[in-house]
């Protein structure tokens, strides 16, 4: 679909620079004149909105560690002062802090978006690999990130989720204290978590290159899973893509700036307004609310190396869904069967995160949420194990149009020039 | 030049192999330390060492304090929490093993074991779990099901003796290396 570049070079300079560095060539075949499918949805503006996100979070991000100071004594104060003194200290740091929610509520809209138009399936299989590792990275990042503030939530999450490397027989021990740098979470610790904070955002930034790189080759599914058959099915990226991208982001931006401005701590958890203090953890201790899914695995679990097993596999799996589903037809738009257990997926999904935002023990309708997170925990692995291979082979899918011009248009297009 | 052509290869074929091999070596022995770099320093291997007072400590009480980074319960039990513990089939736990550094590993988890003077309990305050800080149990506000310490993050419950008995944790709480220079003095480490 990236097909022969159509740039055509018209002044002296551009011919100069299209010999020498072809960046040009590179921005008006990928941005301007990209052949787009003319169906995408709403849900296809997510991508560029995660883009923004990322570029959010590395300005507040370099602007905060200006101020910020990493030493265990200090960093709880500096972010204070950050928040009290320096100017506009406040706005950019609960930028930072909400940026980093609304950065996993778009990749999550743009996942489960994946999934239910499969967009993963062939020959897109490396681009959803490319993002579910650009997925973990986002994750370690934040997790290094919390840590900084250096409040008890900072400490003690720091403390627990290190501590799963002590699950793996053997070497375990040795590999949480390596990571520490010292027999507990430390001083050592604040200080090479925001060396990695501060690196880890621009390796993701080379990755999404990858995964733009890999979209460019097949370009993009389209909610109807089918293929692009020409021309007549696709539209120029700008201006049609690059004006939807920005309407939808301009409305994204301004939920984004409601929880900045009118409820910054709405994700936050009050403990981490308390320094740091080895010796006493908080009665409850939770994460942030983008990895209470995983959580909820863990706890659920009741033996230390199978829990850990368990949440880290529920990762793991996501790289097999290319192959995992059998099914010829991409989008959940004709799969009738699989659009019933995708919702029940996603509706597991929100279950998994109320149980891990609960206390260990809490129970609800008389049912201990314990028991609730592993049935939900079951089928979040039956989902991607047994549903989808299994599903694809008994399932009739219903009759795909047979083109995107023909669907869109109706049948008075059905006969294309070509 | 016949005298370079044999069965083991060329001349060039040698080279090949043996700069290939030495810089597989040398990129090994040059990433050692940007990995060592990550362990506890020196100045946090240096062994601290520290002495509790017990003077103060009344049955039935829990102090803390903190111990190479860690916290560390010094527990004056009941006669009542030492029956309990006592009472307790080894064989039924689900960790056996007494986990005490001034024992052999293989020791069991007798509470003679846990505790040298049934009286102080001591113990590090680490969740065998994930880390966390378990919370003390005491008649007046019960914790878990077995009098010791319950532990919030994950629910691992432990008994009077610290030893896990319900929930993720798979181990006893770990015993410190300590001895009493006297009655109300102890040091550990």
């Amino acid at each position: 679909m990236s097909g022969p570049s159509t740039y055509n070079p018209n002044s002296g300079i551009e011919r100069w620079l299209d010999a020498r560095l072809p960046l040009p060539r590179l921005l008006h075949d990928t941005i301007h004149t990209f052949p787009t499918p003319k169906n995408l949805n709403i849900w296809y503006t997510f991508g560029g909105i995660l883009a923004f996100c990322l570029g959010i979070q590395i300005v507040t991000g370099i602007v905060l560690a200006m101020h910020y100071v990493a030493n265990a004594g200090l960093a709880f104060d500096s972010v204070e002062s950050i928040m009290r003194d320096v100017n506009y200290g406040w706005l950019i740091r609960y930028m930072h802090a909400n940026g980093a929610s609304m950065f996993f509520l778009a990749v999550y809209i743009h996942m489960f978006r994946g999934v239910y138009y499969g967009s993963y399936k062939a020959p897109r299989e490396l681009i959803w690999i490319i993002g579910v590792l650009i997925y973990l990275l986002m994750m370690a990042t934040a997790f290094f990130g919390y840590v900084l503030p250096w409040g008890q939530m900072s400490f003690w999450g720091a403390t627990v989720i290190t501590n799963l490397f002590s699950a793996i027989p053997v070497v375990g021990q040795h590999i949480a204290t390596w990571l520490w740098g010292d027999f507990a979470v430390g001083d050592a610790t604040l200080n090479r978590f925001f060396s990695l904070h501060y690196l880890l955002p621009f390796i993701i930034a080379g990755v999404v290159g990858l995964h733009i790189w890999a979209l460019h080759v097949p370009g993009n599914n389209n909610p109807l899973g089918i293929d692009v058959k020409g021309p007549q099915d696709t539209v120029p990226f700008h201006p049609y893509y690059t004006v939807k991208d920005a309407f939808y982001l301009t409305l994204f931006v301004i939920l984004f700036a409601v929880f900045v401005f009118y409820a910054p701590d709405f994700f936050g958890n009050p403990d981490n307004y308390q320094p740091a203090n080895p010796l006493v953890t908080p009665p409850d201790i939770v994460p942030e609310w983008y990895l209470l899914p995983y959580y909820a695995m863990l706890r659920s679990i009741p033996n230390k190396l199978m829990g850990v097993i368990v949440m880290a596999g529920a990762q793991v799996t996501l790289v097999f869904i290319p192959w995992l589903d059998t099914g010829r037809v991409r989008s959940c738009r004709f799969r009738p069967l699989m659009k019933q257990f995708f919702w029940v997926f996603a509706v597991v999904c929100v279950v998994l995160g109320y149980c891990g935002s609960q206390s260990v023990d809490a129970a609800r309708f008389g049912i201990p949420l314990v028991w609730v997170a592993r049935i939900a925990t079951a089928y979040y692995y039956a989902f991607f194990w047994l549903i989808m291979p299994i599903v694809g082979l008994i399932e009739t899918p219903k009759k795909i149009p047979a083109s995107i011009s023909q669907s869109v248009l109706g049948d008075s297009a059905a006969a294309p020039a070509e | 030049m016949a005298a370079t052509m044999s069965d083991a290869g060329t001349r060039r074929d040698f080279l090949y192999v043996a700069s290939g091999a030495v810089g597989a070596v040398g990129l090994t022995a040059a990433a050692w330390p940007f990995v060592d770099q990550m362990n506890p320093s020196t100045a946090a291997l240096a062994l601290a060492s520290t002495e509790v007072e017990l003077g103060a400590v009344q049955p039935g009480q829990q102090v803390i304090v903190k111990w190479r980074g860690h916290p560390l319960f010094v527990r004056r039990r009941t006669p009542a929490e030492i029956e309990a513990a006592k009472a307790v089939d080894v064989a039924s736990l689900p960790d056996p093993l007494a986990n005490n550094n001034g024992l052999p590993e293989s020791a069991p988890a007798t509470d003679a074991n846990r505790a040298t003077k049934p009286e102080w309990l001591i113990l590090i305050g680490v969740c065998t779990h994930l880390g966390c800080t378990p919370t003390v149990s005491t008649p007046q506000m019960p914790e878990g099901d077995y009098g010791g310490w319950l532990c919030h993050c994950h629910g691992s419950m432990y008994d009077t003796a610290g030893r896990i008995r319900k929930g993720p944790a798979p181990r006893n709480l770990e015993v410190p290396p300590y001895t009493f220079l006297s009655d109300t003095r102890v040091k550990v480490g």
